[in-house]
């Protein structure tokens, strides 16, 4: 019992090395964002404000700040949609290549997004040579590979929304006389309600942070994170860190949004 | 509940059916399948011409460079997915069989967050903490030791891949031995199995499948970040997606980076499928 007991105290140091590991670089980011000096380190610097004034001077992050809430709203929009039609063909139909079906929309995270900017990157620009529209380096090029990455949470978050409904709901609606569009309308899209609120948070949390496919296809128009890549490659610069702590401060806040909405959809889960 | 398979769908369902697959035509198996064409066509100044030769594949396949980066990008990423799972697992374990399931809750869900941080500010994060004169040489210092050089080494690319993969692994881990059957582990115990022995004969198969997937997982990762060697590792040695990066930004040679991508995906599909296959076979251990 005794061994079990320091065992136990072994063990929980352990995990709290690990969360410390994963939380450091986050932690020292926005501590450094507040320092003075251009190389951090121990001791610290004094408490300066001066790399948020720089960031909110400068009018390229500004630009590339409207850009990302654009591909990350639009993002959101699209993906959300095209999860919510996949996660309803899937919870409602069986029918023939199912299988590869499905493939088709949770395969995009399996693969580096390195390969995936790349493929993007070619076939946009075939696409607009083909179609002699700058397709190349627009913001919705971002937002078409953004879509393609996020759909498969998009659809995993409403389907297991689907799963908790009772399936004799659906049917029961028919019988009292409404058709199939009247039932998705008053009585589908009113139960997934949470998880597609929630959706939509989670894919513009996702978007709102990728880099490399963004990257490649962005061309002049680049998203923030885009623009703190550009500023990485060059030298050291701490107003990586202002950027970062607000990016990351921005995504929280729709993780959080996103689990409340969970939240609400499990209390509401136990009512019905 | 679900209709019968043959019958042949109305409107209502062929609209929910179908954006996807359109969209994912046009825009997920389009670029891929262009990508693999992309490959057999010609750069002539600067610009890409439509053919079919063979002389991308010939020119990188036959370079020693492309193999050595080949073989140092799977070897690091092994690595990196054998220090993944060792570092995880002592931690998932306490996670799934220690703590409270409160506990373990809200673990995961802190565990979650890194995903949505961004990975280049963390990176850049790491950068700025290893470095010669840095957080961590800094604290060494104070006890005598160091400094020493961290960054634009393979320790500075482990860093780096622990810190976009081992969250997940360690999520997978804990969600995988938490839906053990715990009557098992205890009649093990009964039984006069020791505590390590029980680690490796119960746990170990009975998790298998889940550990097998967090391995993937970790794997596909870290083959395919460009992130952490080319910030924290200095790319002496180039890896594959950096070697990517390399010949589409600066050469205009598209075909050759998707020489690399494809080889890329193969293998990245081979060792999937082969671990899927392990981890699907019925195991001597389990039952």
């Amino acid at each position: 019992m005794k061994q079990s007991r320091s065992l136990n105290f072994i063990l929980g140091i352990y995990v709290v090395l690990i969360f410390a590991f994963v939380f450091a670089p986050i932690i020292f980011s926005m501590i450094f964002s507040f320092n003075s000096q251009r190389f951090p380190t121990i001791p610290l610097g004094e408490f300066s404000t001066e790399w948020y004034a720089k960031v909110l001077a400068d009018p390229d992050i500004w630009k590339a700040a409207r850009n990302s809430l654009i591909v990350s709203c639009s993002t959101a929009v699209i993906a959300t949609f095209l999860g919510f039609c996949t996660a309803y063909s899937d919870f409602r139909y069986n029918f023939r290549f199912k299988g590869p079906y499905l493939a088709l929309i949770l395969l995009p995270p399996t693969i580096p997004l390195i390969i995936m900017a790349l493929a993007m990157l070619a076939w946009l620009a075939m696409l607009a040579w083909l179609s002699k529209i700058g397709m190349s380096g627009q913001l919705y090029s971002i937002i078409i590979a953004h879509s393609v990455l996020t759909a498969p949470f998009a659809m995993a978050v409403i389907r297991l929304r689907l799963n908790q409904m009772d399936p004799d709901l659906e049917s029961a609606a028919w019988n009292l006389g409404g058709s199939e569009w009247q039932t998705m309308r008053h009585v589908i899209i009113p139960f997934c309600k949470p998880a597609i609120f929630s959706s939509l948070f989670l894919t513009a949390a996702v978007s709102f942070d990728e880099f490399a496919v963004s990257w490649f296809v962005s061309g002049l128009n680049s998203t923030l994170p885009v623009v703190v890549l550009e500023i990485v490659q060059g030298n050291i610069d701490p107003q990586v860190n202002a950027i970062g702590t607000f990016v990351f401060l921005t995504s929280m806040t729709l993780v959080v949004l996103a689990q409340l909405f969970f939240a609400s959809r499990q209390i509401k889960g136990i009512q019905s | 509940m679900s209709s019968n398979p043959e019958q042949r769908p109305n409107l209502y369902a062929l609209t929910w059916r179908l954006p996807i697959i359109f969209w994912q035509l046009i825009f997920f198996v389009g670029p891929v399948l262009f990508m693999v064409a992309m490959s057999f066509f010609l750069v002539k100044n600067y610009r890409m011409t439509e053919a079919f030769e063979f002389v991308n594949w010939s020119r990188m396949l036959t370079r020693g460079f492309f193999w050595d980066s080949y073989w140092y990008t799977i070897g690091i990423a092994t690595l990196s997915t054998v220090c993944a799972m060792c570092i995880a697992f002592p931690a998932a374990f306490a996670l799934a069989f220690r703590a409270s399931e409160s506990t373990r809750r809200w673990a995961i869900f802190l565990l979650i967050i890194p995903f949505f941080t961004s990975y280049l500010v963390r990176t850049f994060s790491w950068f700025v903490i290893l470095s010669e004169s840095g957080v961590v040489n800094a604290m060494l210092g104070y006890v005598g030791l160091g400094p020493y050089t961290m960054l634009n080494t393979n320790f500075g690319t482990l860093v780096g891949y622990m810190t976009l993969t081992l969250p997940l692994v360690v999520i997978l881990q804990t969600v995988t031995m938490a839906n053990i059957d715990k009557n098992l582990i205890e009649a093990a115990r009964n039984l006069g199995c020791s505590p390590l022995r029980t680690i490796w004969q119960v746990i170990i198969p009975l998790s298998k499948t889940g550990l097998i997937i967090a391995a993937i997982f970790c794997f596909i990762l870290s083959f395919g970040d460009f992130v952490a060697p080319f910030y924290l590792g200095g790319s002496q040695e180039p890896t594959l997606p950096i070697l990517i990066l390399d010949t589409t930004k600066s050469g205009q040679q598209w075909p050759r980076a998707a020489v690399v991508a494809i080889m890329m995906m193969v293998t990245l599909f081979a060792i999937a499928f082969t671990g899927i296959a392990l981890a699907y076979r019925k195991g001597k251990g389990a039952k």
